[in-house]
């Protein structure tokens, strides 16, 4: 996993609430075995104006410019800034890595889905829970300047507004920790083997049903 | 000190090791596994050369992607047309064989929906944590186990560890009370839901289900309420273990026998929330307030009683909620202050984990029976959930009802509630849909979905447009 340590580039706009998995990747998009490539199909359906299929090359399909992400100023975004319940839906891990394929590698919103939310940790994206007011803060600065950057310090927690305003965010210490080193859980969790094999011995004893017998 | 809800009981019980910065450890009992979202995780496993930690701890079953017309279905994996969804069943079935995990392939007649297929096996079971790569997996909740959704990266975890990082969530009771008038099901009482404390109401909850109408339903009325769970935000929906949950767990081809049933009832008998426990928030409703539900928005929370009408987003103070309203009633189509039952339908589709169990065909049935499709629908599904369920559907002569009024009676899968394959909406359709989720696209490119319980499906599919089935 890549590591996220600070982050400073053009934010862009998602501005509407419950924005869901299937409008983030749809559905015809899960069809691959891979987990790369899916950067050309984030949004597909607002961001084309005609339907996507898997497999299709996109660089020729007419785009809808209402969609900010195809608009000049947003080009080369980053951070995406988003509203109330980003992610809700699916618990598909396609969507941050369209996101993340596509450049995307921190989302600020005022809350999350609890899966997407997760999920993101998993693949290098900094998801930032921020009070929904400074939200619409950054929202109205970002439309009226053109080029708006932030940069996201993650060991710091702090999001800083070219204004120089420094917010604070919270995020928790495990994925914090694992996010700055780009850390495998996988090895980490290992390190607990023996934990989990006398648990293992334990519950076998406790519930010997639930052993052995889905073979 | 208070007593402990279902879930603290269950987290407790399987609680492997406590961080110091609040993640915890726990031991996942079972993982189920479906096409869509394995195969990044058995290629992870491949690239770091590891095996999985406990095989007989998982289980496998295609369903998003299979198709569900007989003539496609009769040709196995090998006659999937849909190239990209035929590797991808293929993709499982290899992955499956060479980490030997047992598998219920495309023509197994055990094949199904994977949370349909789950309970019905006695693959998933009280007590239990269970995981699988897709959010409904809160269905099995509904069995007092502690199930949930979760991404290919944690699959892939797992898989290796027999183990999930989690922060424990809070608890949620939502308590419905009271008796429900007939005609009104859990798909109605889990949408009434939904549209009291909003879809993301039970973000970072668990929420159990309780109160008397809970306690009155079956085992498939109360899946079909924790299915949903999701849908109100929340990651795990559960209720606890009682007679009517161990009558259906009950000689279940792998549920326990013997000796170590009884062992296994005494400890399931233990599981439902203590009478002091205590619960974050708690949310109650009557059940002779409850209407038939029909969603007419692009979130599930959008949703009316049938003698409803439609919103007027010129009516709300509140800007974001005056935009989205806005935005969903242009795509789906419809006016503010129209009513409800004034929706037509060019599309009914019955099935999905929601509401494809035999009971649900039972209640579509019953409201079809001797009459027809409305000449101004153009397709009516019936999808069953499991080939088990179709077996005992035919065996009941249900199928025999659906063709005769002119419906299609395929072959099990998820279907048209995503449309993978090719059972799509086409664009501007209103379809009457016993699924999960009327998002847009969902069921296919522009398609329009409402959310509704299998008897209000077929009874639209007869009337060409939404009613009371009450009434009916
Ligand atoms: S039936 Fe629908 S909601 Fe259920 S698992 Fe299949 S796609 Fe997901």
């Amino acid at each position: 996993m890549k590591s996220f340590t600070v982050l400073k580039g053009i934010a862009a706009p998602m501005d509407r609430a419950n924005v869901d998995t299937d409008l983030i990747i749809p559905k015809q998009f899960l069809k691959s075995i891979k987990r790369s490539g899916f950067g050309p199909n984030l949004f597909d359906e607002v961001r084309y104006l005609d339907q996507g299929e898997p497999g299709q090359d996109c660089s020729g399909r007419p785009l809808n410019m209402d969609f900010p992400l195809n608009q000049a100023r947003y080009q080369g975004a980053c951070v995406l800034l988003a509203r109330d319940n980003f992610g809700c839906g699916s618990s598909r891990e396609h969507a941050p890595w369209a996101l993340e394929d596509f450049g995307l590698r921190c989302i600020i919103a005022p809350s999350f889905a609890d899966i997407f939310y997760n999920n993101c940790f998993k693949n290098g994206i900094l998801p930032i829970v921020l009070d929904a007011d400074v939200v619409d803060r950054l929202f109205q600065q970002m439309y009226a300047t053109e080029g708006y950057e932030l940069s996201i310090d993650l060991e710091r927690q702090v999001v800083q507004t070219p204004s120089g305003e420094s917010i604070h965010f919270d995020v928790d210490a495990f994925r914090k920790h694992c996010l700055l080193n780009g850390l495998d859980d996988i090895a980490l969790t290992l390190e607990s083997a023996p934990a989990i094999r006398s648990f293992e011995q334990n519950w076998r004893q406790q519930s010997p049903w639930l052993f052995d017998v889905i073979r | 000190m208070s007593g402990q809800t279902l879930y603290d009981k269950l987290w407790q019980s399987h609680l492997v090791e406590q961080r110091d910065d609040g993640s915890a450890l726990i031991y996942i009992d079972r993982q189920l596994i479906h096409e869509v979202t394995s195969p990044q995780a058995f290629e992870g496993l491949r690239i770091s050369g590891r095996a999985p930690w406990r095989v007989d701890a998982n289980f496998a079953v295609p369903d998003h992607n299979v198709p569900t017309e007989r003539q496609e279905r009769s040709g196995g994996v090998a006659g999937i047309i849909d190239p990209i969804s035929r590797l991808q069943v293929q993709t499982l079935d290899d992955n499956c064989r060479d980490f030997q995990i047992l598998e219920f392939q495309v023509n197994d007649v055990r094949q199904g929906i994977v949370h349909v297929v789950g309970p019905e096996q006695g693959v998933t079971l009280p007590g239990m944590t269970i995981v699988c790569g897709d959010s409904h997996t809160s269905t099995h909740g509904a069995l007092g186990a502690l199930a949930h959704g979760i991404g290919t990266s944690e699959v892939e975890h797992v898989m290796a560890t027999q183990c999930l990082v989690q922060q424990k969530m809070k608890n949620m009771l939502v308590k419905v009370d009271g008796t429900l008038p007939s005609g009104v099901t859990a798909k109605d009482v889990v949408l009434a839901i939904i549209g009291k404390i909003g879809t993301a109401g039970g973000t970072g909850y668990a929420i159990e289900f309780g109160g008397e109408v809970v306690r009155g339903l079956s085992l498939e009325g109360r899946m079909t309420i924790c299915n949903m769970a999701i849908e109100a935000g929340a990651r795990a929906g559960l209720i606890a273990v009682d007679e009517t949950t161990i009558e259906y767990v009950k000689g279940r081809p792998y549920a326990p026998s013997g000796a170590q049933w009884d062992l296994a009832v005494a400890a399931w008998r233990e599981l439902h929330s203590d009478p002091d426990a205590h619960f974050d928030r708690v949310v109650e409703l009557r059940g002779e307030d409850i209407k038939p539900q029909v969603t007419w928005g692009t979130s599930p929370e959008m949703v009316l009683p049938i003698d409803g009408v439609i919103p007027d987003p010129a009516s709300m103070d509140n800007a974001a909620q005056r935009e989205s309203t806005e935005r969903a009633l242009h795509y789906m189509g419809l006016k503010a202050g129209m009513a409800i039952t004034d929706i037509r339908l060019d599309t009914v589709f019955i099935g999905s984990c929601t509401n494809s169990r035999i009971e649900d065909l039972r209640a579509a049935a019953a409201v079809v029976k001797g009459k027809k499709v409305a000449a101004t629908v153009k397709r009516a599904l019936v999808v069953p959930g499991s080939g088990q369920i179709k077996l005992q559907a035919e065996a009941e002569g249900l199928d025999k009802i659906f063709t005769a009024a002119g419906m299609e009676w395929r072959e099990p899968g998820c279907s048209m509630c995503l449309a993978m394959n090719s059972d799509k909406l086409g664009a501007g359709e209103h379809c009457a849909s016993t699924s999960n989720r009327n998002f847009e696209g969902r069921q296919g490119f522009g398609g329009r979905t409402h959310l509704v319980s299998p008897a209000m499906a077929a009874a639209a599919a007869v009337a060409g447009h939404f009613v009371d089935v009450r009434n009916w």
